[in-house]
């Protein structure tokens, strides 16, 4: 297997970046610590609510905050402490873009490996597979790994961007709270600000532009109790709730993944260290 | 063996490199110097692509440098800060250096010679400066390959690593290898190295031999020489 041929592969580097990135992560005390919480999380849930979906639903009220705090935490954290390391990748026979994919998908993917374990683990031990709540779970899941990969990937861009470690920390988790907290409220202000004309495609396309409405919408159209949401829950329903609807908001998912991890690939290639 | 042309460099209004013109030639050791600032890493960060310039073309071995990565597969280079990642042990590192590369290596006679047997399994982040100083020397020298570029490599060496460093040195000349070194200690310069290349505002001030500098300042001494140069410009 040591033909020379190998070391002029960027793909074949790219994954060994990502192997030793995620082999250095899973190591750390903090993906331990994250991994804990789900774990000790999925068991509380389930010990308290007795019931899968009920602790489906708290779960997806925890999962759409805390998902992107860590991936936006983790990810600024470790760009900026593996500066020095990033350096002696980049005096090494490595394309650019395979040592910044590489430590990006190695955050992201322990992040991911983290959750869906910690998760995982109770929710099996309870029953899942038997259960009719497993493909609620798996939609949680899923949108949690995207989440992770968003957000990761946000945290790597403004890292990027910016060489002021307490002025990229800031910024990331600005741009966190701005998707978690006060998009809503300027949401729901213009809506009442706008009450008078009809809204609803203004709303869906506004839930669109937020991975993390578009991924609490999903899994509460999913979960079926878009009775409470009223009206507009009804709209949302016809939406979401198709099969066409599931496949516009993963793409959009998809979308706000691949474009920012586009820009990091981008920027890191033009940028001097 | 390196051939720069013209090179530009900006940092924001900050002029560091100003139409640099420089030509290495295959074998020897060539230090680098000049006062803070005056671009030296930024020359051996041009070199390598880490930093772009804004003009101005470099080769490598009759390579252009832009946009390329591979023909640093032909570059050994020790960075300043010797800082890795913290949870990986010193033998895993060492281990992904290779597997990245994929060259033959001799680890083992480096790791004998710097005495770093009991730290092979301890954790980077557990190690001292010194010591991560010669696991960075480590991971340098273990490929053999036609230019090594040594940005302060004495940082933090205790005195008997300081003179393997330099055997390691000299035996990597009389291979015929280029090396190119920056350091502010100019005793260890004086030790070393062929050529000094000085550096000031941007462009190369002097090149040439040490005898050659100690003539042009007039100083016996290296040390002065150096300093003469320095506030001789200062003057001008």
């Amino acid at each position: 297997m040591n033909t020379p041929l190998r070391q002029y592969q960027p793909t074949a580097t790219m994954i060994k970046i990502l192997k030793y990135s995620f082999y250095d992560l899973m190591r750390s005390r903090w993906s331990y610590v994250y991994f804990l919480f789900y774990l000790l999380l999925g068991f509380v849930l389930l010990f308290l609510n007795n019931e899968l979906s009920k602790a489906v639903i708290t779960l997806m009220n925890v999962i759409i905050v805390l998902v992107p705090l860590i991936g936006t935490i983790f990810g600024v954290m470790y760009f900026y402490n593996s500066k020095e390391f990033t350096e002696l990748l980049l005096a090494q026979p490595i394309k650019r873009s395979s040592i910044f994919l590489g430590q990006y998908f190695g955050v992201a993917g322990s992040l991911t490996v983290s959750l869906v374990l910690g998760l995982g683990i109770p929710f099996t031990l309870y029953g899942l597979f038997q259960s009719k709540a497993i493909w609620d779970f798996s939609l949680l899941l899923i949108t949690g790994a995207f989440l992770t990969l968003i957000f990761t990937a946000i945290a790597f861009n403004i890292a990027l961007s910016n060489e002021n470690k307490i002025k990229g920390f800031g910024y990331a988790v600005l741009a966190w709270l701005f998707l978690a907290v006060i998009y809503d409220g300027l949401f729901l202000m213009s809506l009442i600000v706008f009450e008078e004309y009809p809204l609803d495609n203004l709303s869906l396309l506004a839930t669109m532009f937020n991975p993390i409405d578009l991924s609490r919408t999903l899994i509460l159209l999913k979960l079926d109790i878009s009775a409470l949401l009223g009206y507009t829950g009804a709209i949302f329903k016809q939406f979401f709730g198709t099969n066409l609807g599931l496949f516009v908001s993963i793409i959009m998912l998809f979308l706000w993944t691949v474009i920012p991890v586009w820009r990091l690939s981008y920027v890191a290639k033009r940028k001097d260290f | 063996m390196i051939h720069v042309e013209s090179l530009h460099k900006k940092f924001g209004k900050n002029v560091v490199l100003a139409g640099l013109e420089l030509n290495i030639d295959q074998g020897g050791i060539f230090a680098i110097l000049g006062p803070n600032g005056s671009g030296k890493t930024t020359l051996i960060k041009t070199v390598l692509g880490m930093v772009i310039p804004n003009k101005g073309a470099i080769t490598v071995m009759d390579s252009p440098v832009r946009n390329k990565w591979k023909y640093r597969q032909d570059i050994n280079y020790l960075p300043q800060i010797a800082n890795f990642p913290g949870n990986l042990k010193v033998k895993e590192l060492i281990a992904m250096i290779k597997d990245i590369r994929q060259k033959p290596s001799d680890e083992q006679k480096l790791i004998g010679l710097f005495g770093l047997e009991p730290f092979l399994d301890k954790k980077l982040s557990n190690l001292s400066g010194g010591t991560k100083q010669k696991v960075n020397i480590v991971l340098t020298f273990m490929f053999d390959s036609p230019l090594i570029i040594l940005d302060e490599p004495t940082n933090g060496l205790d005195p008997l690593s300081m003179i393997r460093l330099k055997e390691l040195i000299s035996e990597e000349k009389a291979k015929g290898k280029t090396i190119l070194i920056t350091s502010h200690i100019m005793q260890f310069v004086e030790e070393v190295s062929d050529h000094i290349v000085y550096l000031l505002e941007g462009k190369i001030y002097f090149k040439g031999s040490i005898a050659e500098l100690k003539t042009k300042t007039g100083q016996s001494n290296f040390e002065h020489a150096i300093a003469a140069i320095s506030t001789h410009s200062n003057h001008d």
